[in-house]
Formats: structure tokens, sequence, C-alpha cells
């Protein structure tokens, strides 16, 4: 596979899918963030080429592909993580309501854009403390103690921690250790969620569970989630994006995907003859 | 082979029990309350003690750990977080010669500085030299502590909204305490001990030394003049000194060490 193939498919900023049939029935949907023609560059290496994608409103949107392909990368240019590495450069435009993001501000950006990462990464504090703290570093006016049980129950850590506020976070579980930085996350309310394989270091059980709550969340925000794992995208996303060297081969919702996929690429990928 | 390597292992462990063993077997037979609470008595006569010492040499500490911790903490703040790697390489490398000249070096240097110019010896002065052989330890092993903290904490702050600064303050230095206390306490027993700088600086005294301004005497200096000393009760005296200030240094090592294995505040992962 060289990086200089071009998708064979031409892919809408919306997902459609490949038949005419979908594409009239998926007319317009909400779009929380647009990506345009974004090429994304670590010093002279080019890691993704051309990708225009649209999130879409209290949905889930997946990306899927072997690793490599970009799919991390992608995710942390919606909230400009990518300008923590050296030598990181993009070009295109990311839209979030409209707005373009690069010429945000940044604290004020990743505010509305939450992200969980890979390996559960609490502070070194109180799990109170914890889900407190982007509210504390935002000034926040609300009450505390109400918003960090709010979200709390929205992560469905609640009930599993009550009574042991302020312990510290590494007591808990792998698995509630994920769950907590999900409610960290979410007490600052963003409008969209970033999950970069937020499973990969938990065990089925707690897999399952934080599946399960993101399904729940959707109606509170957007969610995007990179994920190396096909069932986990066909169960939990309503939109599903397959990256290949960079490149975005095909963006469909996810039954469409997984079931009719429109690039031989994809259908290999799926049915598990690479990656 | 194993026999060889055995003997030096040896060896090298032998030399502190032996000077360890030496300097309690000489200076606890010459300690006494009048040791910590009596100045040094008039020549010629028997007994006294060390307390003007002891004051001046916590005096002369308090000042270098207030020049020292600073600037060797803000200092590695920005090595760790904020600095490109040339100019991070220039002062390491810096920090580390620094932290390599003799002593007595820096003893002319804080001469040339805070003695010269006001034509008096002082605390104040043996301070300075003091803070300044502080400064490059503790910054390059506050660093490394400050390093070692995971990168996606960082990312976990950031991804907040958190500024860089409010990153540092609100979890970088937390998270990376203990060691940074670690760091700042084998500074402090590292300097406790030196001698040459304040020889030059602080000069030593025979009395109280009230205020900063004044020539003032230190444990270290103490035990160099009184060892030196031709009378058989000031040796005796020497002996006691040497073992107070070994005694310090050890609790200040043994302290740290408690501190750090308590566990860092972040696990590994």
């Amino acid at each position: 596979m060289h990086a200089s193939v071009r998708p064979a498919v031409s892919v809408n900023i919306t997902p459609t899918g490949t038949g005419s049939a979908s594409r009239e029935a998926a007319a317009p949907l909400p779009m929380r963030m647009s990506i345009n023609k974004l090429n994304f560059f670590y010093g002279a290496k080019q890691t993704l080429f051309d990708i225009s994608l649209g999130i879409a409103v209290s949905k889930v949107t997946a990306l899927i592909g072997p690793s490599g392909c970009g799919k991390s990368t992608l995710l942390r240019t919606l909230n400009r993580m990518h300008e923590t590495v050296r030598h990181a450069r993009l070009e295109g435009e990311i839209l979030l309501d409209g707005q373009n993001i690069l010429a945000q501000d940044v604290t004020q950006l990743r505010r509305r854009v939450g992200m969980v990462f890979q390996r559960p990464n609490p502070f070194p504090k109180s799990i109170f403390d914890n889900v407190a703290y982007g509210l504390r570093i935002n000034g926040t006016k609300l009450p505390i103690a109400e918003a960090v049980e709010k979200s709390l129950r929205h992560a469905a850590l609640w009930d599993e921690v009550k009574d042991q506020l302020h312990k510290s976070a590494y007591d808990l579980s792998g698995g509630q250790q994920q769950r907590l930085c999900i409610a960290r996350a979410l007490a600052v309310e963003p409008e969209i969620l970033l999950l970069d394989e937020p499973c990969s270091a938990l065990d089925p059980i707690s897999t399952a569970k934080v599946e399960e709550l993101l399904v729940s969340l959707k109606d509170l925000c957007t969610i995007a989630i990179v994920t190396h794992n096909m069932q986990q995208a066909a169960r939990v996303s309503d939109f599903t994006a397959f990256l290949l060297t960079g490149q975005l081969i095909e963006f469909s919702p996810t039954p469409h995907l997984f079931t009719t996929p429109g690039d031989p690429r994809t259908e290999a990928y799926i049915t598990g003859r690479f990656g | 082979m194993l026999t060889m390597t055995g003997v030096c292992a040896v060896v090298a462990v032998a030399v502190l029990f032996f000077i360890l063993g030496y300097l309690v077997y000489h200076g606890s037979t010459s300690i006494s309350w009048n040791f910590f609470t009596k100045l040094p008595a008039p020549l010629g006569e028997t007994g006294g003690g060390m307390a003007n010492a002891i004051v001046g040499s916590g005096k002369v500490l308090l000042l270098a750990a207030l020049i020292g911790v600073p600037f060797g903490f803000l200092g590695a703040i920005y090595l760790a977080e904020f600095s490109g790697t040339t100019v991070a390489f220039v002062v390491r490398y810096a920090a580390d010669l620094l932290n390599g000249v003799p002593s007595i070096v820096i003893g002319i240097f804080a001469y040339i500085l805070a003695v010269l110019p006001f034509k008096h010896f002082s605390t104040t002065a043996g301070g300075i030299a003091l803070g300044l052989m502080m400064i490059p330890i503790t910054l390059r092993s506050t660093e490394e502590f400050l390093r070692a903290v995971p990168r996606n904490l960082r990312e976990g702050a950031m991804a907040l909204g958190a500024s860089r600064a409010k990153t540092i303050a609100t979890v970088i230095v937390p998270a990376a305490y203990r060691g940074i206390l670690t760091a700042v306490l084998l500074a402090f027993a590292r300097v406790a001990g030196e001698t040459a700088p304040l020889l030059f600086t602080a000069l030593g005294n025979r009395y109280w030394s009230p205020g900063w301004n004044q020539p003032t005497s230190a444990l270290p200096v103490m035990i160099y003049n009184y060892a030196l000393s031709p009378y058989e009760d000031w040796h005796r005296q020497a002996w006691a000194g040497g073992l107070v200030l070994l005694g310090l240094i050890l609790v200040i090592n043994i302290l740290a060490r408690a501190i750090l294995s308590r566990g860092v505040a972040v696990p590994r992962s």
C-alpha cells in the first residue's frame, strides 16, 4: 500500500455510504465539527492526506483502521493536542459549530472539546479533586460538589465511589479510573468528547461498562472515538470512518460500512485480511 | 574474580563504618550538654562548648537554602518544561560543571562577591557561598523528578483547558513533590559539611554573631580550627563536633530516603 494511492471512492463530508438509496436517506444532519481538506505533517513526513469528514451532533462517530493509519493523529487535531508535539504542522480547516478552531484560544477550545486518553490518567489527587479539576481551573461559579456528583453519575461511577470521594484516584481499578477520566472530562460540559482507544488498557468487563456508558452519553454530547477494535466500533457508533495510511478510505453509517463496504480495502480490513 | 570484587565491595563499605565507628568512639566520650549550650571557653581553660557554631551553621544553612532552593527549583522547571533541547543541554552541562567546581573555588568567588566589597566577613557571605553550591545540585535532581512525571498527566490537564503554567502548578509539581523534597534535602546535607567556602566567607568567631553582617562560627570551621590546635581539650571537642555534624547529615539523608520510599505520587504505568 503506497501513501500516494488516493481513495477510490470520493468521500463526502457527511457520511452517506456509497449506495444512492442511502445517500438520499441521510439528508442534512447537523454537524458539530467539520474537517475540510486536512493535511498533517510531522516535520517533513505527511501522515494525513486530504481528510474531509463531518462529526454529527449527538451521534457517535468511530475512527477505525490499522495501527499507524493516522486515526489517533486525526482525533488529536480536533482539540489541537497535536500542538504539544514539536514540528507538528496542519493544513486545512476544522470547524466547531461553524467556527475555525485554529483561530480560537486553545484553552477555551479544549474546554468545549474534551478528551479521554488510551491509558487512564487520573491526577495524583482524590477522586473528588480529579473531577473538580477542570471546574476549578476554569474558575467556575457553580457549586462544585453538585457538579462533581452529576458528572460521576453521568459516568456511571457515582454508586461505586460516593462513599470514598476523598480517597486517592489510584485506589480505583483501571476500569474505574477510566470512567473517572470520563467524568473529569464531562464535568466542564464539553460539546464534544474525543476518546482515543479508551478501552485498550481495560479488561472485557470494564470495556463493556465503558461502551454502555458511551451509548448513554449521546444525549449529553457528541462523541468521536478512535478504536482498533472493529466490534467495538460496530457496537457503539452511528458512523464509522475507515482510515488507511493517512487517507480516509470510506465514511458511512456504521451498519452500512460493516455490511456492504464500498471499497475493497475496507472489506479486506473488516473481514480481517489485514490489520 | 568473585573474591576480588567481593573484597573491593567490602572495602568500600568498611571505610564508611570505620569512619563512623572512630567518630562515635572519640566523639561520644567528649560530647556533653555543655557542648550544645556553652560558648567556647577562653584559651587556657577547659570545658565550654560550640553553641555559637551550631547556631551559626543553622543561620548559614538557612540563607543557603533561601538562595539555592528557589534558583534550583525554578531553573529546573524551566529546563524540564520550557527550554528547547539546545538551551537545556547548555544549562544542564553548565550545572554539572558548576557542581564539579572545587568548593574552595566557590569560596574564593563568594569572597570576591560578598566579602571584598564590604571589607568584612559575614554570615551572609557564608550563606551565599553555600547557596551557590546548592543551586546546581537542586536544579539537576529536581529536573530529573519533573521529567519523570508521565506525559499523559500533562496531556490530561491540558486537554481540560489548563494553560502550561497551570498544568505545572496544579499537576506536575504536586506529582513530583516527594522527589523534589528529597532533592532539596540531599543538597542541604551535601553543603552542611562544607568547610572550605566558609573559611573565606564566614571566617569563624569565638563568640555569638548577632545579625547577618558579622563573621560567624560554623561547625565545620570550628572542627577545622580545633583539630589543628595543640590542645588536648580542643581535639576532644573537634571529635564531638564531627559527631554532631555527621549525625545531622545522616538524619537528613535517612529522612530523604524515607520520603522517597513512601513511593512516588504517581505509579509508573
